[in-house]
């Protein structure tokens, strides 16, 4: 039997405003614990919340950049439950009138097909703090850091128009791209600035009714975002296969262990007791107001993508991996104009670099190897001054941190040998060295002849310790032979 | 010193007929003497009051010091104290020493007024006889086997026992008005939004307001001037100019047009109150103000929809207390939620218990469209019946409170007969409106109150006919026995 999967995403991201939704106390990331929390943020009696404008303008900016409707009057509410990192013991969200209303993501897959998903809705709300389990306490205590908490969000709830891994990975990535074009969130997904969590069900092929979905919460990376999806699939597959149902409940997926739990089941899940939060007025967002943002929206990932195409003579799928992520492309943009060979530049940027930095886990803004210095490999590597394959040892020295490619070439001797005089002595003395080869060389047949070159080429990199231009040296080498027939 | 009103003590200040030092000093020894008769005093800050009003001292030798600089008052201990304990009358926050200032506290410290210590309320303002503090009742000086109101009991009683000329005080459902009334003394609670109530314990949000107490209007109007203010702390709070309250006080009240519901003269009314209530309604009239017969068609469903919006709200105020960051935590807990359990149960009394039940079942899922949205529509029609009535008058005048003060465990152990002591005041609550309560009589021995409910910000019409009330009668004079001595 064949299934179909559905799945739906809820997005929690993180807003890049200094201090916090409700408070003054500042946002920065990776201070010391409670240092970042004030009396609003410790929920002290008789202290009061005061909306963020910022983090009010920040959400209409998505909902703007998603073509959504944008609530003219949005409001607050109380969602009601015990934890120690939620200090009021209720979390300030919205619920019934959420800021951002139904809208639009197109998402581009690996095919070259475009899908469109809907969004049903975003609102703003409270990040919780965080509740620490090791470390200095002993075994009766848990840690709370409340530096978090109060930090403002979006969450972003997609409609389940996502039928597989990848779709809901592009989905995520094109959220992303989104919103750190808007710098409206850092896009750090390592320190929490974009977490997931997953609806999945899976129902028989072609029928119309929706499966049992389960909902998988907090994953922080498209990695364990894929895994988690596609280990949930083949699980829902399983029990069901197996004459089993699917039980709606809350996951865990751990990364680490690559091992998904149950939480809560439905009816361990709490009522939350929702009601509009009597502390702050509603929000009422002017016509103008929104005309304004509009006005200075900054440029989108798709007009960004049709912008490399046209400018930089990109294809389309070079162009959208670009263009999907804000930091990546102003990366590739200051490659490009220090080297002038945009081409280049994209396969270097989305080639070594991307696949250096996802290895070491390091994100774009934080790559040891900077645009200018990327440039100047890519100027070294157009003008034929090194090979393919010594610019990725200049890159690894770049990445070392041992200076620009220019220093590095020079301190470890690696120009290219373009110098035809030179090359012509190579070659002649390495066919002097191997008389043998030669000798071989000269008695095989024609047309066998071309598959004797690599030898003699091997010996003569290995002469010039590889520095010599093998396009050149391919051509004089030939020469060289066909003079001795 | 002790029978002066607020306004005679300014006058004796400034022309330095004593001194702030010896006017404090002279309270400070009252409190000391008379408060363990009556309970209403829970905290003494002997200390930091002669600091202060040595400090009021200079100021006013300087020149130019605020009109109440020097003037000693008590603040209802529900406001945030800087350094100094505020319990809100609970076991739970026996501990809590606040980091900061309500922005009430804030405003008499820059005036200059000196804080003589906190006085006794209910259990986080909820009660109407002040039975339920964890510090014990506080006991009425017309009659010490009888309530004193609540939940602002310790502030009336205080300036009725003239322990201090003025004290703060909140009103949620009454809590300023009852306790004014059954107490002697003149009592306002402004237009929500006029009073900030950053730094002010939460009970129920939207129905909260800090207002003052003090022997005649005039000094109400004297304390309102400092007390009122914008605060950017407090999203609720209004953006409207605070006028001088005091310079309104004389105009005539020819041709005021002054509403009686008759709801409020119906079945549960004291005789002996409505008695007093119609003479001083009659005592206007023959000022020159006109008596207009309204009606209140929804009065009847102001308690029951008060018993459900203020406990919901109260539900998610006191989730707070939690026993993890401040104020009481049960000893040796098991686990965390051991913790939760044990430190509400242990730290929260019988009657915030109830109500904190109460408010969470009327938000259950399930129960929340019958219980909270049928009570936010009752809301509305309280309101607009106020708007209707405000058409045709100014104001609107009826007794405070069905009965004078009862014994105390009269209705402790009935809640709904309790609840029924709010039947005049919550209504005002629930519209927004500013309700006073001053003196009119006597029913049984003890004092009647005559409330005046006015129009949105209309506090300056309400202090006004108050204090020509106060010109032409002395009910506001009295004494109880050895109090005046």
């Amino acid at each position: 039997m064949s299934w179909d999967t559905v799945i739906g995403l809820e997005i929690h991201v993180q807003l890049a405003t200094k201090t916090k939704i409700f408070s003054g106390a500042s946002t920065a990331y990776g201070a010391e614990p409670n240092t970042q929390a004030c009396a609003i943020d410790l929920a002290m009696p008789g202290t009061l919340p005061v909306l963020n404008k910022q983090a009010v303008n920040y959400a209409i900016m998505f909902g703007l950049a998603v073509d959504a409707e944008i609530g003219q009057v949005s409001a607050f509410e109380r969602k009601n439950y015990f934890y120690p990192d939620s200090p009021k013991g209720y979390q300030t969200t919205q619920l019934e009138r959420p800021i951002v209303g139904r809208g639009n993501v197109e998402i581009q897959l690996a095919d070259g097909s475009t899908k469109n998903v809907r969004i049903h809705h975003a609102h703003l709300e409270e990040d919780a703090g965080k509740s620490l389990h090791e470390g200095n306490f002993n075994s009766n205590f848990s840690g709370i850091d409340l530096n978090r908490a109060g930090t403002p969000l979006i969450e972003i709830v997609s409609e389940p128009d996502m039928c597989n891994a990848e779709e809901a990975v592009a989905f995520a990535r094109k959220i992303h791209g989104i919103v750190t074009s808007l710098g409206i969130c850092d896009g750090e997904m390592s320190q929490g600035s974009m977490r997931f969590d997953v609806n999945v069900s899976v129902k028989p092929s072609g029928s119309e009714t929706l499966g049992i979905r389960t909902e998988t919460k907090n994953l922080n990376s498209y990695k364990f975002m894929e895994e988690a999806i596609k280990r949930e699939v083949e699980r829902q597959i399983d029990v069901i296969e197996d004459g089993g149902t699917i039980a709606q409940e809350t996951r865990l997926y751990n990364g680490d262990t690559k091992v998904a739990r149950s939480m809560r089941s439905k009816e361990e899940a709490n009522d939350y007791r929702y009601f509009p939060c009597p502390d702050l007025l509603p929000v009422v967002v002017s016509d103008e107001e929104v005309a304004e943002l509009r006005r200075n929206l900054p440029e989108l990932p798709d007009a960004r993508q049709a912008r490399f195409v046209e400018q930089y003579s990109l294809s389309d799928y070079d162009a959208a991996i670009l263009s999907s992520d804000a930091a990546m492309a102003k990366y590739f943009e200051a490659v490009t104009s220090a080297c002038n060979n945009a081409k280049l530049a994209a396969n270097w940027t989305m080639g070594e670099l991307s696949a250096r930095l996802n290895n070491e886990d390091l994100s774009i803004a934080n790559s040891p190897v900077s645009a200018a210095q990327l440039g100047g490999l890519v100027t070294r590597i157009a003008d034929n001054s090194i090979s393919g394959k010594m610019a990725k040892e200049v890159f690894d020295g770049i990445w070392a941190g041992e200076g620009s490619a220019d220093e590095i070439i020079e301190a470890r001797g690696l120009k290219q040998v373009s110098d035809s005089g030179a090359l012509e002595q190579m070659v002649a003395d390495v066919l002097t060295a191997n008389q043998a080869m030669v000798d071989d060389y000269i008695n095989t047949d024609e047309a066998k002849r071309k598959k004797k070159l690599g030898g003699f080429m091997g010996k003569i990199m290995q002469a010039s310790k590889g520095q010599a231009n093998p396009q050149q040296v391919n051509q004089i080498l030939a020469q060289k032979l066909n003079e001795l027939l | 010193m002790h029978n002066l009103t607020i306004a005679e003590l300014i006058k004796g200040l400034q022309s330095k007929e004593f001194s702030s030092v010896e006017l404090t000093q002279h309270f400070l020894n009252r409190i000391g003497s008379l408060n363990p008769a009556y309970n209403a005093v829970i905290t003494v800050t002997a200390e930091q009051a002669l600091k202060a009003a040595a400090e009021a001292d200079i100021r006013l030798a300087a020149g130019n010091a605020p009109a109440l600089c020097g003037v000693p008052i008590l603040h209802k201990d529900i406001f945030c104290t800087n350094g100094v304990r505020t319990s809100c009358g609970s076991k739970m926050l026996d501990n809590f020493i606040p980091p900061y200032n309500a922005t009430v506290v804030e405003n008499f410290e820059q005036a200059g007024a000196v804080v003589l210590g906190k006085t006794n309320m209910d259990e986080f303002a909820m009660g109407s006889s002040n039975e339920t503090s964890f510090y014990g009742p506080v006991k009425n000086p017309w009659a010490t086997d009888c309530v004193p109101g609540g939940s602002s009991g310790g502030s009336a009683a205080a300036v009725a026992a003239r322990l201090a000329p003025g004290a703060t005080a909140t009103d949620t459902g009454g809590s300023i008005r009852q306790p004014a009334a059954l107490c002697g003394i003149s009592g306002i609670k402004p237009t929500y939004g006029r009073v900030s109530r950053w730094g002010m314990v939460a009970f129920a949000s939207s129905l909260d307001q800090g207002g003052p107490m003090a022997r005649t209007a005039e000094d109400c109007a004297l304390l309102l001037n400092c007390m009122a203010s914008y605060d950017d702390k407090d999203s609720t709070c209004i953006d409207r100019e605070v006028p001088d309250y005091t310079a309104t006080l004389d105009g005539s009240v020819k041709g005021l047009r002054i509403g009686v519901p008759k709801e409020y003269f119906s079945e549960g009314l004291d005789a002996g109150i409505e008695e007093a209530v119609r003479a001083a309604l009659a005592n206007l009239e023959a000022q020159g103000a006109e008596l207009v017969e309204i009606s209140l068609p929804n009065s009847g469903l102001s308690v029951p929809a008060y018993y459900v919006i203020a406990p919901a709200e109260a539900s998610a105020n006191l989730s707070r207390f939690d026993g993890s960051r401040y104020g009481y935590r049960c000893e040796d807990p098991k686990d965390l939620l051991d913790m939760y359990s044990r430190s509400r149960s242990e730290g929260f009394g019988k009657e915030v218990q109830r109500r904190i039940l109460i408010g969470t079942y009327c938000l259950s899922a399930g129960y929340y469209d019958a219980y909270y949205g049928k009570a936010q529509q009752v809301r509305k029609l309280i309101q607009q019946d106020f708007d209707r009535a405000f058409e045709s008058v100014d104001l609107i005048m009826g007794p405070t409170c069905p009965s004078p003060a009862f014994k105390f465990g009269a209705k402790s152990d009935d809640p709904v007969a309790m609840y029924l002591e709010d039947i005049y005041t919550v209504a005002t609550n629930l519209a927004g409106l500013p309700g006073m309560s001053i003196p009119c009589g006597m029913a049984d021995n003890k004092p009647v109150g005559l409330q005046i409910i006015g129009n949105y910000f209309d506090e300056a019409r309400m202090l006004n006919v108050a204090h020509q009330y106060q010109q032409a009668t002395d009910w506001h004079d009295l004494a109880p026995e050895g109090v005046a001595s």
